[in-house]
């Protein structure tokens, strides 16, 4: 295949992925837009095999066979609520990837003296260094959320000196490489500061924020995948590459901006740090608290006129999206009034809860985003939280001491009465107290959630 | 074209692709963030051609051969894995209709998942 027409079959494929970026933008032609990028990733790939100056044949196949059954596999057994870290861990392989890619390109090169032009140094050093994050940083990501390691933040005393050191160590040896030192030591050391960098840099992170982070090194692995294209000199790996890059950047912003904090400050802050003075300004202390059994409960949710569902983390790891809708359908059939109040970053990514709850059938009118959800609460009767702690702590609009303070949060407080479903009083995923608990409006309805919900189907049923 | 008018011509198009992504996903809403982010996953699994070539290079030695076949692993992972987990995600975002509650008296109990 000649040349022209390799180049622009590759441009073919980029233009399925810009559609499928467009159509992944509405609800209704999300599916087919991934597919269409599907497609136009198996064109790339039949059109690389047919490239004269690529003849190993069944060594790639085998790799595919390999990569993909494992990617297959993975991605068809994967629980729903477990989607944030598995997509952590294909952002990571690809990310290794690209990091790979650049060692062998510069492997190959390096040996004949003046071979490497200054932009060719430049992106191996680039994608060499940007994959390797995204890399280790994934898979320290993927721990937390499968919860291999802890998911609160792990500091220590001089770490941003470590860090920087790492980082600088990183720096050096690829700046070498660019400037012409084409010794392969460098890539080694290259490589494996990166890689520590990577880990140093995610775990200091707390899992609430997890999702910004994934985002983040998604935004990464395309950026390298981008400099791999200058390496190869081809155009659809620098085009997709920071088709990806960029969009992921503009995600990661949208993200912090949700939470109100900058990019810095979730990536530095080792949030969840609470210092001993934002407690004590939060007056939790001495406050009581109010717990409910089920019966109960079941009780004000029947008799209620409007009841919203504000679903968090915690109805993930219960796995209690199937029963909450069941519950809602049963007070739908006794008049109540349904909804569901989904803030911007319950849960570990962006629009989890949605995917949850769209998972077991819960029709999408009734899901209503923060500001449609903020003016209803003065009218609702019930607010029932399952698992949410952090986006419906209200420090986040009163105290200013707060690690929180100025995060848009759903006002539940300002509902007739407030049920929270919670395992214990621990704090939660960031480890902030929570006012919400000691309201007297509140009533506590302790247990995992799923067995709360069932509970109060039955007790609902009862009446 | 000589490798300087080749690297102003790649640095245009990286350029433009900046401006393009912010474009298309402007307009993405908060609901359909989390398949957004694995469809992009999915997407950068284009490092597969470079995994590829790397790979399929006639004239290389041993340990190109073998960081190449791991990386044409990691990127095909990466590649089935994200269209995989993006497709199941959207799978569960059919329309439903909306007047589906007035239908629940007709006295059978909600469907059981």
């Amino acid at each position: 295949m000649s040349q022209t027409t390799t180049n622009l079959l590759y441009l073919v494929t980029i233009v399925t992925f810009i559609l499928a970026l467009r159509f992944l933008s509405r609800p209704d032609t999300a599916r087919i837009g991934n597919w269409i990028g599907a497609a136009g990733m198996l064109l790339a790939i039949a059109v690389t095999f047919a490239q004269s100056e690529v003849v190993s044949y069944w060594q790639i196949g085998l790799g595919m066979v390999i990569g993909g059954g494992f990617g297959a596999v993975a991605a068809r057994r994967v629980k729903m609520t477990a989607m944030p870290q598995m997509v952590a861990l294909f952002n990571g392989v690809g990310g290794g990837a690209a990091a790979l890619v650049s060692w062998a390109e510069f492997h190959n090169r390096a040996p004949a003296p003046g071979n490497l032009k200054v932009d060719i140094g430049v992106a191996i050093m680039l994608s060499a260094l940007i994959g390797a994050i995204s890399f280790s940083g994934s898979m320290v990501a993927f721990a937390k959320l499968q919860e291999l390691i802890q998911g609160r933040p792990i500091t220590y005393p001089g770490q941003q000196v470590v860090n920087a050191l790492v980082l600088g160590g990183a720096l050096a040896a690829g700046i070498a490489i660019a400037v012409g030192g084409e010794e392969q030591w460098l890539m080694w050391v290259l490589l494996a500061c990166a890689s520590v960098f990577g880990v140093l840099f995610v775990l200091p992170i707390g899992g609430a924020d997890m999702p910004v982070v994934i985002s983040l090194l998604n935004a990464f692995t395309g950026l390298a995948a981008a400099a791999t294209g200058f390496e190869l000199e081809n155009n659809v790996l620098i085009v997709s590459g920071m088709l990806v890059g960029a969009s992921g950047t503009l995600l990661t912003l949208m993200m912090s901006r949700a939470m109100n904090r900058s990019i810095g400050n979730v990536l530095f802050g080792a949030f969840g740090q609470v210092s001993a003075g934002a407690e004590a300004a939060a007056g939790t202390d001495g406050g009581t608290v109010r717990s409910a059994g089920a019966e109960d409960v079941a009780v004000m949710l029947a008799y209620a006129h409007k009841v919203v569902f504000v679903p968090g983390y915690g109805l993930a790891v219960a796995q209690a999206q199937h029963d909450v809708r069941q519950l809602a359908d049963l007070l739908e059939e006794k008049g109540v009034e349904v909804s569901y109040a989904i803030h911007p970053v319950a849960g570990r990514m962006p629009g989890h809860m949605n995917v949850l709850l769209a998972e077991a059938n819960v029709p999408y009118p009734q899901l209503k985003e923060m500001d449609e959800a903020n003016p209803e609460f003065g009218r609702t009767d019930v607010a029932l939280v399952v698992g949410a702690n952090d986006v419906v702590n209200p420090d986040a609009r009163n105290n200013e001491g707060s690690p929180i303070y100025g995060m848009p949060i759903l006002n539940v407080d300002q509902a007739e009465t407030v049920v929270v479903l919670k395992r214990s009083m621990n704090p939660g995923f960031a480890g902030i107290e929570n006012p919400l608990f000691y309201n007297p409006k509140t009533v506590m309805l302790f247990g995992d959630a799923k067995e709360s919900i069932t509970k109060l189907i039955e007790d609902v049923k009862g009446l | 074209m000589s490798h300087g008018q080749l690297l102003v011509f790649e640095v245009t198009i990286l350029v433009l692709a900046i401006f393009l992504g912010f474009e298309v996903i402007s307009k993405v809403p908060s609901m359909l963030h989390t398949p957004l982010m694995s469809g992009t996953n999915a997407i950068h699994g284009i490092v597969i051609v470079g995994a590829m070539l790397v790979m399929g290079l006639d004239h290389k030695d041993t340990l190109t051969t073998v960081i190449g076949f791991v990386a044409v692993v990691l990127a095909s992972a990466n590649v089935v894995g994200g269209f995989v987990v993006t497709d199941r995600m959207l799978e569960m975002f059919k329309r439903r209709k909306p007047e589906r509650a007035p239908a629940a008296d007709d006295g059978k109990p909600p469907p059981q998942q």
